[in-house]
């Protein structure tokens, strides 16, 4: 059996940075910490940043939070939003770009400000109860709207409700594929989310266990 | 068989909030460790043999008493990034009882003379985190955080920092270069985090469940406290059980009760009608153990010593109807998309361990593609900075050793199957 070409990726063990495959352009500038002249941030983010950046002994501990609260009011990691943060605290761009591309839930693809980021657990648990199925219903009730990051992710600690995902930060499950067009329809209409599902409300398993007489 | 001790009470309404905490009795032993001396408060940590939560089991009294003493910034931090695959306990701990962990992480520094802690959570538990940070602030607000704690003479910062989503942050290292703002590569140890840690000062590293083991320990007395469980594995674990299981969930146990009752009894053991074909006594990076094994006790030795380990207290059952070779794909491709890519041999070696399972898989494999496999994996443990590697290396050799055959039988038919397609395309 002969294996097709296109199978043999020499590169594809999933290097996380993007360009990877590109060629360097040797006339960039070399990047410099943003004047904060000309670097215009908003005034909240700003704030925001210089907050973070005061509770920790070295204010290069605000590089996470600080990316988030970027990509909260950009979408993504943008440039813009890169430089606007580098000027805030007195770093590269380049610094933070290596930053963010390391983080799963930083996202270096364009993507448009209120992106909903819904993440699918596919790890063992949450597999062994039908993950995958209800990624692939979710992709598919999420369809090409670019308003959706869909993403299969590694395991995100509800094994106790799998199969599961994360809706912007909130747990449901256990779900099953033909929950996620309701998912997707909440989302767009900005209501709760299977306010039943929700792990927030699940009682410990112990005090289940106990009820089901088995103690 | 389940033992609250931690979980005592957790699921009452306002349980998360100071009030509600307060009213079964909480921040009542903080006081009392207050006017006790460091190094009496640090002796009890010791006697009570407390071993780490986190996976390491290391005595978490002995870890605070490597910290140097003298007048320099040292820290805490607590490590709630739990993202071991079937580990979910710290999640249930934070969420439902954030000021336990509050109260453990205010003594823990006080015995280690700590006056800047942090708990670094990992990003998706966001609203766990908003859970933490409202306790944190209610917390600053009644004066058990900040100058002066209850007006003793000790000091305490304490700041919840989220992060971005990366397994690899849960190793303590990686932990501290994440906090302090880099990508997350794990150090070369030593110097240990004891001595040389966070903003290289000497830093304290303990996971959640840990340091809410911390108040009662001092509450009841670390005499009182080595009764619960058995020598060497003091105390009461909870066991996250997920998988192929009737009941899955957090269960409170004594350490030492047997893994059946864990399994059958607590979580309802296998669907009906279902075998259990093998499990994950400690998260996905640990051994895999057969249904042989049910009768092995719960503990850190007992399960050492039947080849595996307790690592986070994580069981994940499989039963008979899974493919074990779509297991260890699965086991793999998650080492492989965290691996943080600094060690060679950890880097490649997940790599092409996908690679030779996914080659099985499509029919293309050779019975010595096992013998390549298990000779990468031993090539893996022990040869990088942290034991990333070692985690899909464990349990995929493990797998090789104890299910061959059937490894060798889902070779076999794949191979046949992909070339009577070969044939049928080419006719």
């Amino acid at each position: 059996v002969t294996v097709p070409p296109e199978r043999i990726a020499r590169f594809s063990h999933g290097s996380r940075v993007p360009g990877w495959d590109e060629p360097v352009d040797l006339d960039l500038d070399p990047a410099e910490v943003p004047d904060p002249a000309t670097t215009d941030v908003p005034a909240d983010l700003r704030q925001e940043i210089d907050d973070y950046m005061s509770r920790y002994p070295d204010p290069h501990s605000a590089a996470l939070p600080a990316l988030t609260a970027a990509q909260r009011r950009h979408g993504w990691c943008s440039p813009e939003a890169l430089e606007q943060v580098a000027c805030v605290m007195r770093v590269t761009p380049a610094y933070l770009a290596a930053v963010a591309t390391f983080y799963d839930m930083l996202r270096v693809d364009p993507a448009p400000v209120d992106t909903h980021a819904i993440y699918v657990c596919t790890n063992i648990s949450c597999s062994l109860n039908g993950a995958d199925a209800l990624f692939d219903a979710m992709l598919a009730a999420a369809g090409d709207d670019e308003h959706f990051d869909v993403r299969a992710f590694e395991c995100l600690g509800a094994c106790d409700i799998a199969p599961m995902a994360s809706v912007d930060g909130r747990y449901v499950g256990p779900l099953a594929p033909a929950d996620c067009v309701r998912i997707i329809g909440q989302c767009r209409a900005g209501e709760e989310v299977l306010p039943e599902r929700q792990l927030a409300y699940r009682k410990a398993a112990d005090t289940l266990a106990r009820e089901a007489g088995r103690k | 068989v389940s033992r609250d001790l931690l979980f005592e009470g957790i699921d009452e309404p306002g349980l998360n909030t100071l009030e509600g905490y307060r009213r079964r009795g909480g921040y009542e032993t903080l006081p009392n460790a207050l006017r006790m001396s460091r190094d009496e408060v640090l002796g009890q940590l010791i006697e009570s043999e407390l071993r780490g939560r986190g996976g390491a089991g290391f005595s978490m009294g002995k870890k605070a008493s490597f910290l140097p003493k003298g007048d320099m910034d040292k820290y805490l931090v607590c490590n709630a990034d739990e993202s071991e695959p079937g580990a979910f306990k710290d999640r249930e701990l934070m969420q439902k009882n954030p000021h336990q962990l509050i109260e453990g992480i205010i003594i823990a520094a006080y015995a280690a003379a700590v006056t800047r802690a942090f708990i670094f959570i990992r990003g998706e538990y966001a609203y766990v985190a908003d859970i933490l940070e409202r306790a944190v602030a209610e917390a600053k607000e009644a004066g058990y955080l900040g100058e002066r704690v209850l007006n003793s003479d000790h000091d305490l910062i304490l700041w919840v920092h989220r992060g971005a989503g990366a397994y690899i942050c849960g190793e303590e290292t990686a932990l501290l270069d994440a906090l302090e703002g880099k990508r997350g590569n794990p150090r070369l140890k030593p110097p240990f985090p004891a001595n040389q840690g966070l903003y290289q000062g000497p830093t304290l590293i303990n996971n959640v469940e840990t340091l809410s083991n911390v108040p009662h320990i001092i509450s009841m007395g670390a005499e009182e406290y080595v009764k619960l469980g058995v020598p060497n594995s003091t105390g009461t674990k909870i066991v996250s059980v997920s998988g192929n299981v009737q009941r899955p969930g957090n269960y409170e146990i004594e350490l030492g009760i047997s893994s059946r009752e864990l399994i059958c009894d607590l979580a309802g053991g296998p669907p009906t009608g279902r075998e259990i074909k093998f499990w994950f006594p400690g998260g996905s990076s640990s051994p895999v153990l057969t249904a042989d094994d049910l009768d092995v006790p719960y503990d850190f030795d007992s399960m050492a010593k039947a080849g595996s380990m307790l690592g986070s207290g994580s069981v994940i059952v499989v039963d008979d109807s899974n493919d074990v070779l779509d297991i260890a794909l699965k086991v793999a491709k998650f080492y492989r998309h965290e691996s943080c890519g600094k060690c060679t041999p950890c880097r490649e070696g997940t790599n092409w361990t996908v690679k030779m399972l996914e080659r099985i898989q499509d029919g293309e494999g050779t019975p010595m593609d096992l013998d390549i496999m298990a000779s990468v994996q031993e090539r893996i443990i022990g040869h990088c900075l942290c034991v990333l590697g070692d985690s899909m290396a464990m349990p995929i050799g493990s797998m090789i050793a104890k299910f061959r055959d059937e490894f060798e039988a889902h070779m076999e038919s794949a191979r046949d199957a992909a070339d009577r397609a070969a044939i049928e395309a080419a006719a």
